[in-house]
């Protein structure tokens, strides 16, 4: 009776898993597709330990089994004397051993495989923040581009009020595009905490840590959207940090690039004049929900104590060079990272005078590009 | 055959042990105030240090005269020998983790900080030369530059004054094993004498190093290595010196024989161990 | 043989204090061990309800029951309280209890100091579980408490640190107490190696601890000074790495796991020969296992680090040491099968336990074993696999090994036999509901969901959904426990001396329940 309900209560959870497997359905029961040589080397190697497992899992609660129901007292078995067996003793150290070494043989190989970044065709650097992805295209076709990637997901489908989308949670506003069968390196660092960027199609996982730089690689086989999440716990909004990489065919790639140099370039125009207040508001609005938001709030209060309200606060109502040195530089061991570094000198004015002239505060001041620019030359 | 087994010594039920919690108690919770800036912090604090002051005072106290009274056979004598080891075990422990801070930094951390795509992309032009205060402060604008500790000058003199407390401390005990009683106690004397010597320069230091050298705490990775090793140590030679301190009035009250003294070997181990620690640090952080 | 003086009114104590004052000022291990279990019990009902509050948010996705930085509060809070608030004391309250009772000891070697180690953990956990109270809340670091993120937390990642620093302090006592008993105060006769596998591994266990305990103080202690006194440790800028406060961690950390599992060892150990009717297959090779898994535990910690980017040979030689531990575990596990077989095997509900054990331990050694394989690794680290994989050795592993421990010796400990019956159900409620939680959750790990979110993307809805209920299923399994032991101290079934037919050891020499003194005369050992 004991037996019958153990086994009930552990194949009724593998019958259904062997069952969609069978049918091929997507990554719910095992690990997800592989576009890479790497995950598919992974996959194969998670499959082969699995059974391995199952095999010696079977045997040695085959024997307890029997044991368990044959030599029960209530049947009227006596127990026998035997202990200690020097030959099975060796033994049943020597085998798994055995068994060990030849799961770490593969394992080795694709460690190496792994580790082996050199000779890429795109150089891409990922930079965590808290709650977002920059990435910086620092080398091959694209060399250059710099994008802000952060969770698209309407609040609204997060908090119930709207019905959620299909790819809910692992959405962003400017997907990675890299071009298939390229080996792409991933550098990467962080900002103000560890955060790590993973695609589990490509088989990459690397802890993205402040100030240091790590690496890691991968070459898509097939073109398609791979979504992935940050996978290191970096404070409130860890769930909402997606990864998408959109992996397109040469062609298109091509002309994405091409695409993003013209924004650039008109971007870069756009830094060096006067701005007005209203086009300096508008632009710092959408700053400031994309990134100042997630931590001060839209309406301004912040979360006390931790996120301070900028409503109101002296550092917003006071010198403008004060408040453009933390939104550059940060402040150590806070939340407040240095932002220099993602925004541009228009953005950071933009944000800087949105700040001072939205809910409460009326400063009336307007912070210039040029101004921003002094402030980062000066330190 | 039970009778070869003398009775081992059962303490009867005590007061002090819940002083000592609630005396930790204000203290964790004062000093977490404390260092975020809440007023009443540091009464809290002070006040379970008191407490634990009374707590230690009263327990010891009556270990020591459990011990006068013969309540301890060779057996508790034993456990205190194999527990005091065992403790002294784990203060290596702790310092092997902020060792390791120190083997880690320079081995691993600035090398790889000042090199490669480190230094290429994230700290441009920081060379890592130990010793240095971290890749900030290549900005010599926002942090102004130290002076590391040299090693020859004060370092040098306090390790020879604590080797030589360990000479004194031996021979005190020594005096103790041929019931020379004047000479256990001047030995302690001195050693005591020369633990507080070791302090008073090690605080001379500390003071240069802020006023003279701009070394603080928080001159970067030097910095926190350089005082929180040594600082950790001072703490250790001051706690020792308490102990020898005890022992040395015991010594006077006419407490210890040639056979039974393991209070004062105990502080004796503790103080060889401080000692130790003393020389690896004054080779790894001062020298190296 | 025994000599046991029956009388429970102390002779040479006059004014043995009684009520409230007893048991703050008590000196004998058995007052001593009922706290630390009782206390234990209550620490996993709070860390329980913690684990039920982010179970019921991860029913559904979407943002229901808490918000995101209250959930990481409640996620670290989980798995500091259940570490060090339900395992680990639970394990020391065993130890109390039995240790000077298999040995033939009259008490603890310190009974003083080890009322103090009792005592210090209330403080703590007042502590711990205040810093939800405090501006900002409790930290939301992780129960690892990675820099730099718990560098950023507020007041609450302080009131943690000092309660880690008060626990510690408390372990390395209780440690100190429980290896210079076992060395210094067996009966004439008790050689090492015919003492019971329990104080062996508890011995071993105490010097895992009396090991680490100060290491894991350093680390927080150098966030401390990082939060708060311009310190450089885990700050690049100075010089510093964040990686370096998780090798200190894990240093500490990874001998933590088997501090956590290796006295459940001990009792299993102790459970499947007085079942089985035989002695323990090799008593000799369980110790030399015990010993390795010890020793290799020092070597492997970077196991939880793959995915930092450690150049390939360390994640090489981390792999290979990691995966060594599968021999001695495995030599363990053989032990207790070879132990069983052709045994007279009967299953009250300790034997259910410890076999149950057997069972889902092994499953949750072998994920551990894969994710001992740094490639597959760097896909299930920081997922729902990794989650699966120490809830099968934590409670499966550890907290099944704690109840068998308990049905076995609350004879000794109250006089009475604990209900068969609801032993029997708590066990079947709680093995089928522990793997209605659990098992869903290597499906999820492998799918892609990460550990640590409050809210998820709709594929892994129905798993997360199973998991709740099975969650709150195990959980109210837990109240069937309680009521033994309350129905068992209050009366039942009078215990024998020796309740269990095929059990071996001096506890058994004794009266039920066993005397508030016993031993005061050594027994002599044959
Ligand atoms: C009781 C606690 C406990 C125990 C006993 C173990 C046991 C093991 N653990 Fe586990 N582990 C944890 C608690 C524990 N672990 C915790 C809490 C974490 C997560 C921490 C965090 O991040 O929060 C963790 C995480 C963790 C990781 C990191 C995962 C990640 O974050 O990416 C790894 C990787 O190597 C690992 C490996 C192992 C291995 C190889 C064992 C081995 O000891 C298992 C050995 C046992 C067997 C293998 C089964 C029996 C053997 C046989 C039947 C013999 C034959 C077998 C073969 C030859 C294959 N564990
Ligand atoms: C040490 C032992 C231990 C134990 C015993 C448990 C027990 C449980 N754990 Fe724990 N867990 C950890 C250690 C442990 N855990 C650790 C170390 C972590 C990692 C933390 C981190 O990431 O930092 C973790 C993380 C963790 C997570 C991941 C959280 C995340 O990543 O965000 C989850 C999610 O399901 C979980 C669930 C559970 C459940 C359902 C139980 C159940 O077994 C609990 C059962 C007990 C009860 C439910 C209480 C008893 C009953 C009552 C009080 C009566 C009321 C009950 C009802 C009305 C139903 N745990
Ligand atoms: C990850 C969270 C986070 C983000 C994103 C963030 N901040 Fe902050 N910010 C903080 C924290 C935390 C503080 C408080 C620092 C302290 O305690 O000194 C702060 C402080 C400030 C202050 C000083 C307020 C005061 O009264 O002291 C200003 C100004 C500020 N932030 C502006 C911004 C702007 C502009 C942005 C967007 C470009 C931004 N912050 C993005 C977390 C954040
Ligand atoms: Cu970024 Cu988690
Ligand atoms: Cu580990």
């Amino acid at each position: 009776m004991g037996l019958a309900a153990r086994i009930a209560a552990s194949t009724l959870l593998l019958v259904p898993a062997a069952a969609a497997q069978a049918q091929g359905a997507p990554a719910r029961y095992n690990l997800q597709t592989p576009v890479t040589g790497l995950a598919e080397q992974i996959h194969d190697m998670h499959t082969l330990m699995l059974v391995i497992c199952l095999v010696i899992f079977v045997g040695v609660f085959g024997v307890m089994f029997w044991a368990v129901i044959h030599h029960r007292r209530s049947r009227g078995a006596v127990a026998a004397n035997f202990h200690e067996n020097t030959t099975v003793e060796i033994a049943w150290t020597v085998i798994p051993v055995l068994i060990l070494l030849g799961m770490a043989w593969p394992a080795t190989k694709t460690v190496i495989a792994m580790k082996d970044t050199s000779e890429a065709d795109l150089t891409i650097k990922a930079t965590g923040y808290q709650w977002k992805w920059g990435y910086d295209y620092l080398q091959g076709e694209g060399e250059g581009i710099r994008l802000l990637s952060s969770l698209s997901t309407p609040r609204e489908q997060i908090e119930g009020g709207a019905a959620k989308g299909e790819n809910y949670l692992l959405e962003v506003d400017n997907p990675v595009v890299v071009p298939v069968g390229k080996k792409v390196r991933m550098l990467l660092t962080a900002n103000d905490v560890i955060h790590s960027w993973w695609v589990p199609a490509f088989g990459v996982k690397q802890d993205a840590i402040p100030g240091f730089i790590r690496d890691g690689w991968f070459r898509a086989d097939k073109e398609g959207v791979y979504r992935g999440n940050c996978a290191e716990l970096c404070g409130r909004d860890h769930a909402f940090m997606p990864i998408e990489v959109h992996v397109v065919s040469a062609e298109k790639y091509a002309a994405w690039v091409a695409e993003h140099r013209e924004k650039a370039a008109g971007a870069a125009a756009d830094e060096a004049r006067e701005w007005s207040m209203a086009e300096l508001m508008t632009r710092g609005e959408q700053v400031f929900g994309t990134i100042c938001a997630a931590c001060h709030q839209a309406n301004g209060k912040g979360l006390p104590p931790t996120f301070p309200p900028l409503d109101g606060s002296q550092v917003v109502l006071g010198d403008k060079a004060g408040q453009i040195d933390i939104v550059l530089h940060g402040r150590p061991n806070t939340a407040m990272a240095p932002f220099g570094g993602a925004l541009s000198d228009a953005d950071v004015a933009a944000v800087i005078t949105y700040t001072r002239n939205s809910w409460g505060n009326h400063t009336g001041e307007a912070v210039q590009p040029a101004e921003v620019k002094a402030g980062r030359n000066k330190s | 055959m039970s009778e070869t087994l003398e009775r081992y010594f059962v303490p009867e039920p005590s007061r002090f042990p819940i002083f000592g919690s609630v005396a930790l108690l204000l203290f964790g919770a004062g000093a977490a105030l404390w260092v975020n800036q809440v007023k009443a912090g540091p009464w809290i604090f002070f006040l379970g240090i008191a407490i634990l002051i009374y707590m230690l005072f009263g327990w010891f106290g009556q270990v020591v005269r459990e011990s006068q009274g013969g309540k301890y056979g060779t057996r508790v004598d034993a456990s205190f020998r194999w527990s005091m080891g065992w403790f002294i075990f784990s203060e290596v422990m702790f310092f092997a983790a902020f060792f390791g801070a120190l083997f880690y930094v320079r081995v691993l951390t600035v090398p790889a900080l000042s090199s490669g795509e480190n230094e290429a992309l994230l700290w441009q032009g920081y060379s890592g030369a130990w010793p240095n205060a971290g890749p900030r402060a290549l900005d010599t604008a926002a942090v102004e530059p130290f002076t590391p500790m040299g090693a020859w000058g004060i370092p040098a003199i306090n390790t020879l004054i604590l080797l030589t407390s360990g000479a004194t401390l031996t021979w005190a005990h020594y005096g103790l094993l041929k019931d020379k009683r004047g000479q256990l106690k001047l030995g302690l004397l001195l050693t005591i004498l020369l633990g507080a010597i070791f302090l008073g320069f090690q605080a001379y230091e500390y003071v240069h190093a802020y006023g003279e050298l701009n070394l603080r705490l928080d001159t970067g990775i030097y910095g926190s290595t350089f005082f929180m090793l040594t600082g950790f140590h001072g703490l250790h030679v001051t706690v020792g010196a308490i102990m020898l301190t005890v022992m040395l009035c015991r010594a006077v009250a006419g407490h210890f024989n040639s056979q039974h003294h393991f209070g004062f070997e105990a502080a004796a181990w503790y103080w060889h161990f401080v000692d130790v620690v003393w020389l690896i640090l004054f080779v790894v952080v001062y020298w190296l | 043989m025994a000599a046991v003086i029956p009388d429970p009114l102390d002779h040479h104590h006059h004014h043995a204090p009684s009520g409230l004052m007893r048991w703050l000022t008590t000196t004998n291990h058995k007052d001593i061990g009922t706290m630390y279990l009782i206390f234990s019990f209550v620490m996993f009902l709070s860390g329980g309800v913690m684990a039920l509050t982010i179970r019921a948010e991860l029913f559904q996705p979407g943002l229901q029951v808490v918000q995101p930085e209250f959930f990481n509060q409640l996620t670290t809070m989980h798995g500091l309280v259940m570490v060090f608030g339900a395992i680990m004391p639970a394990f020391v309250g065993f130890a109390n209890w039995q240790i000077p009772l298999m040995i033939g000891a009259s008490d603890m070697a310190f009974a003083r100091m080890n009322n103090w180690s009792f005592w210090l953990l209330p403080p703590a956990a007042i502590l711990l579980l205040g810093s939800f109270f405090v501006p900002g809340g409790a930290t939301a670091a992780g129960w690892t408490l990675y820099a730099p993120l718990s560098v950023q937390m507020g007041m609450g990642m302080d009131f943690a640190i000092f309660a880690i620093h008060i626990m510690g302090l408390s372990s390395i006592m209780g440690a100190i107490n429980i290896v210079v008993t076992i060395l210094n105060m067996r009966a004439p006769g008790m050689a090492m190696m015919k003492m019971p596998l329990f104080c062996w591994t508890w011995l071993i266990t105490a010097y895992l601890l009396i090991a680490v305990m100060p290491v894991l103080a350093g680390a927080v202690t150098m966030i401390l000074t990082d939060r708060h006194f311009g310190t450089s440790f885990f700050n690049a800028a100075g010089g510093g790495d964040p990686v370096m406060y998780q090798h200190i961690f894990w240093f500490f950390g990874h001998p933590e796991v088997y501090i956590m599992i290796l006295p459940a060892f001990g009792i299993v150990s102790q459970i499947i020969p007085a079942f089985a009717r035989k002695p323990l297959f090799g008593y000799a090779s369980m110790v030399y296992a015990t010993a390795s898994i010890a020793i290799l535990s020092f070597v492997v910690w970077a196991h939880h680090m793959f995915a930092t980017g450690m150049p390939a040979v360390g994640q090489l030689y981390f792999m290979y040491a990691t995966m060594l531990i599968a021999v001695p575990t495995g030599v363990k596990v053989f032990n207790w099968v070879a132990t069983m077989w052709r045994g007279s095997l009967s299953f009250e509900p300790p034997m259910l336990w410890a076999t149950g054990f057997i069972f889902v331990f092994t499953i949750g050694g072998f994920t551990g074993l894969i994710c001992a394989i740094a490639p597959i690794d760097i896909q299930i680290h920081d997922t729902y696999y990794v989650v699966a994989h120490f809830h099968y050795v934590l409670v499966a592993g550890s907290l099944f090994a704690l109840f068998a421990g308990a049905y076995y010796w609350l004879p000794k400990w109250t006089g009475h036999m604990p209900s068969d019956r609801l032993g029997k159900l708590h066990f079947w409620c709680s093995l089928v509901f522990f793997n209605v939680t659990f098992f869903p959750m290597h499906f999820l790990g492998l799918a892609g969901m990460p550990r640590r979110i409050p809210d998820y993307a709709l594929q892994f809805t129905d798993f997360n959904a199973l998991a709740t209920i099975g969650a709150f299923g195990f959980g109210l399994s837990q109240l069937i426990f309680l009521a033994v032991v309350v129905k068992c101290a209050r009366g039942g079934k009078p215990a024998a001396a020796k309740p269990w037919d095929g059990a071996e050891g001096l506890e058994w020499t004794v009266p039920s329940p066993a005397p508030y003194h016993t031993f005061e005369e050594a027994p002599l050992v044959k």
